[in-house]
C-alpha cells in the first residue's frame, strides 16, 4: 500500500475555537459520540449480513428438514431426514457429483499451473507492465453469460470452430464431426476450457503480487549453485508464495464446486437446466436449481445445498492441507 | 546486498549476469514477450469472435471455415435485438445499470464507514468483530439461495430489482479492503487533532477520511461494479419470468428456445460486455491494483 500523495486536507475549523470547558450537555454529547458512533458505523454490514447472508444459510437447514413445495403450499410440515435419505439414493445427485468433480479437476489443475507460468512471465522486467497486467484481465471482466455463449458456438457440432481447428491438425473429420455436447469427456473439456479461460489471468495477478514481495537476496543465494530460471521458479518462488497458493486452491475449490453459469448456458436451451440430453455435464449447483425451480421442490433443493456445503468444507480442507504439505516439504 | 560471484558457466550457456538476479530484475527476452502475446491473444479471442459473429450474417456464421473477419451487419443485428417482442433488451441493460450503480454506491459508503471505524476508532470488541467480518468472507453465500428466495418471497420482493440489490449492499471484502487502506493512508494524528478541535466522528469521516481514500474508492468501486454487473445465478432465480430482468438474464432468455439465432444472441452479449470493456480500458490500472492488493500477503 502506498501512502497517498495528497496533502492532508485543510480543516476549516470555525474560529474562535470552542472554549476549554464546553457546556455540560455538549460534553455528554461528545462522550456519546465517541462511545456509540463506531457501532453505528459498522452496524450496516452486520445487519445486512445477518439478514441476507447468515439467516438464509441457517434457515436453509430448517427448510431442508421440511416439505416445502412451490406448487403445493399446503404440503408442509416436518419431513425429518426424508430429504437427505432421498438424496443418498438419488442417482441424479451422484451423477451431478461426479460431473462437478470431473469438471473441477479439469478446470482447476491446469488453471493454477498456467496462472503460475503467466505470473512468472509477468514477474520479469517488462516494457508496458500495466498493459500486460490489464490485458490478462480481459476474461475476468467479461460476463460469464456473454463468454459462455461464444464458447457454445465455438464448440458446436456442425461448422463449429473447435471441430474445424481439430480437423486442421487431423484429429477430426469434418464429415463426421465431434458432438461436444454428446459425451461426458468432451462436454467436461468444453466447460473446463471456459472456466480456465476466465480465471487464469486473475490467479496470475494474485501470484504475481506474492512473487513481488519475495526478498531479492533469496535469489542471490540460488546463484551459488547456479540455478537457472526454471529451477529458481520451482525451488524458490513456489515455496515462497505458498500461502497464496493455498489461498487460490481454497478459493478455486469453493468456486469450482459451485459451478453454475457455464454448464447452464452451454445447454442448447438454457431454460431446461438439465445439463445435456442425459445430464452428461449437470453440476450440483445446476441440479439444485432444477430441483428447486423447475421441479418446484424447495425442501429437497435445500437439502442438496447443505450436502454441497459439507462437501465443499471437506474438499477445501483437504486441498488446503495438501497444498501446505507440498510446499512445506520443500523448505 | 551482497554480490555473489557465480561459478563461471560453461561457454555458450547462460550469461553470468543473469545468475543471482531476482526475476523482477531480469529483463524479459523475446521468448517472454512471445509467450505473453500468445496468452493475450487467447484471452482476447473469444471477445473478438463475439464481435465478429455480432457483425455477421447467418451465412457467415455457419460457413466452414468459420469467418474471423467482422462483417457489416452490426446495426441490423442490434436493431433486431433491441426490437424483439419477448425480450426487452434495452430495459434489461438499464436495469443492469441501476442495480450495479446502486450496489456500488452503497458498498462504497457502508464499507468505508465500517472500514474507518475498524481502522481508526477505539471501541469494545473491535478486533473480535473484525475477525467475524473476515470469517464471513469464507461463507459460500450461494448455498443459502433456497432460503433467500423464500425470504424474498415473504418480503414480496421476488421479481423486483430490490431482490437483486439488497443482498449486495455491503460486502465483507469491501470492509476489509477499506480498513487496510485507511490504516496506512490516514495518520492517527490527523484524526486525533480533529477530535481535539471538537469535530464529531461523522465530520471526521467526511472531511478527513473521504478525501484521503479516493484511490481506494475507485478500486473498490470498479471491482464491485464489475462483479454486480456479471451476477447471473441469483438474478436468474429471483427474476425468473419477469418482463424486465437484468441483462445477464435477458441474454439467457435470448439463447433459450428451440431456434436460436446466434448472430442476434452475440450482438446482445456484445452490448452487455461493452460497458465492462470501457471500464477496463479506463480503470484497468485500478482493477489490477485491487486484485493484487486483495491478495493475502503472508
Amino acid at each position: 500500500m502506498s501512502l497517498t500523495r495528497n496533502a492532508p486536507p485543510v480543516l476549516d475549523i470555525p474560529e474562535p475555537r470552542p472554549p476549554a470547558t464546553p457546556p455540560k450537555h455538549k460534553l455528554w454529547f461528545y462522550r456519546f459520540d465517541t462511545k456509540r458512533t463506531p457501532y453505528v458505523f459498522i452496524s450496516p454490514f452486520f445487519l445486512l449480513f445477518a439478514v441476507f447472508g447468515l439467516f438464509p444459510i441457517i434457515f436453509n437447514g430448517v427448510v431442508a428438514l421440511r416439505n416445502w413445495r412451490l406448487d403445493d403450499p399446503d404440503l408442509n410440515g416436518w419431513a425429518g431426514f426424508a430429504n437427505f435419505e432421498r438424496l443418498v439414493h438419488d442417482e441424479d445427485f451422484w451423477n451431478a457429483l461426479g460431473n462437478t468433480f470431473g469438471i473441477f479437476i479439469l478446470s482447476t489443475v491446469p488453471q493454477l499451473l498456467i496462472a503460475l507460468m503467466v505470473a512468472n512471465l509477468l514477474n520479469r522486467k517488462l516494457r508496458g507492465t500495466t498493459f500486460w497486467r490489464v490485458g490478462v484481465l480481459l476474461p475476468y471482466v467479461t460476463p460469464v453469460a456473454a463468454s459462455t455463449l461464444v464458447f457454445a458456438v465455438f464448440f458446436s457440432r456442425d461448422n463449429g470452430m473447435a471441430n474445424w481447428l481439430l480437423s486442421l491438425v487431423g484429429f477430426n473429420d469434418m464429415n463426421n464431426p465431434l458432438d461436444w455436447r454428446a459425451y461426458k469427456w468432451s462436454s467436461w473439456i468444453a466447460i473446463a476450457t471456459m472456466v480456465n479461460w476466465k480465471w487464469i489471468g486473475y490467479n496470475a495477478l494474485l501470484y504475481l503480487s506474492a512473487m513481488q514481495s519475495i526478498p531479492k537476496d533469496v535469489y542471490e543465494a540460488a546463484a551459488v549453485d547456479g540455478a537457472g530460471p526454471w529451477r529458481q521458479l520451482w525451488r524458490i518462488t513456489v515455496p515462497m508464495i505458498q500461502p497464496v497458493l493455498v489461498f487460490t486452491v481454497v478459493l478455486s475449490s469453493i468456486g469450482g464446486l459451485q459451478l453454475f453459469n457455464e454448464p447452464m448456458l452451454f445447454e442448447e436451451n438454457p431454460a431446461a437446466a438439465t445439463g445435456g440430453s442425459d445430464s452428461q455435464w449437470q453440476t450440483i449447483a445446476q441440479l439444485i436449481y432444477k430441483v428447486g425451480w423447475k421441479d418446484l421442490d424447495l425442501g429437497y433443493a435445500a437439502a442438496m445445498s447443505w450436502a454441497l456445503f459439507l462437501i465443499i468444507l471437506i474438499v477445501a480442507g483437504i486441498n488446503a492441507f495438501l497444498t501446505n504439505r507440498l510446499g512445506g516439504g520443500r523448505r | 546486498m551482497t554480490t555473489v560471484t557465480a561459478p563461471a558457466p560453461a561457454p555458450g550457456k547462460r550469461r553470468p549476469r543473469e545468475i543471482g538476479r531476482a526475476p523482477q530484475d531480469t529483463r524479459g527476452n523475446w521468448r517472454t514477450y512471445l509467450a505473453l502475446t500468445a496468452f493475450l491473444l487467447l484471452s482476447a479471442f473469444p471477445l473478438y469472435w463475439m464481435f465478429v459473429i455480432a457483425t455477421s450474417t447467418d451465412e457467415a456464421v455457419s460457413q466452414t471455415p468459420p469467418s474471423v473477419v467482422p462483417g457489416n451487419q452490426l446495426m441490423t443485428n442490434l436493431r433486431e435485438v433491441f426490437t424483439m417482442q419477448d425480450v426487452y433488451f434495452t430495459a434489461s441493460l438499464i436495469n443492469s445499470f441501476i442495480v450495479a450503480a446502486v450496489v456500488t454506491v452503497s458498498t462504497l459508503f457502508f464499507c468505508s464507514l465500517a472500514g474507518f471505524a475498524f481502522a481508526k476508532l477505539r471501541f469494545k470488541g473491535r478486533d473480535p468483530l473484525m475477525i467475524v467480518v473476515i470469517l464471513t468472507l469464507t461463507v459460500p453465500n450461494q448455498l443459502g439461495v433456497v432460503a433467500l428466495y423464500i425470504l424474498m418471497g415473504k418480503l414480496g420482493w421476488n421479481g423486483t430489482l430490490l431482490a437483486v440489490i439488497a443482498p449486495f449492499l455491503v460486502s465483507a471484502f469491501g470492509v476489509f479492503y477499506m480498513r487496510q487502506f485507511i490504516m496506512h493512508a490516514v495518520p492517527d494524528e490527523l484524526v486525533e487533532s480533529a477530535r481535539m478541535d471538537g469535530a464529531l466522528t461523522l465530520r471526521v469521516y467526511w472531511s478527513i477520511i473521504v478525501p484521503a481514500i479516493r484511490p481506494a474508492l475507485a478500486v473498490l468501486g470498479l471491482l464491485t461494479f464489475v462483479a454486480t454487473w456479471n451476477e447471473f445465478q441469483w438474478p436468474l432465480i429471483t427474476l425468473n419470468g419477469t418482463e424486465f430482468p437484468t441483462s445477464m438474464v435477458a441474454l439467457s432468455d435470448l439463447a433459450s428456445g428451440n431456434y436460436v439465432i446466434y448472430r442476434r444472441v452475440l450482438a446482445g452479449a456484445f452490448m452487455a460486455t461493452l460497458p465492462l470493456l470501457v471500464l477496463l480500458v479506463m480503470g484497468g490500472r485500478q482493477i489490477v491494483r485491487g486484485i493484487m492488493e486483495g491478495a493475502v500477503k503472508s
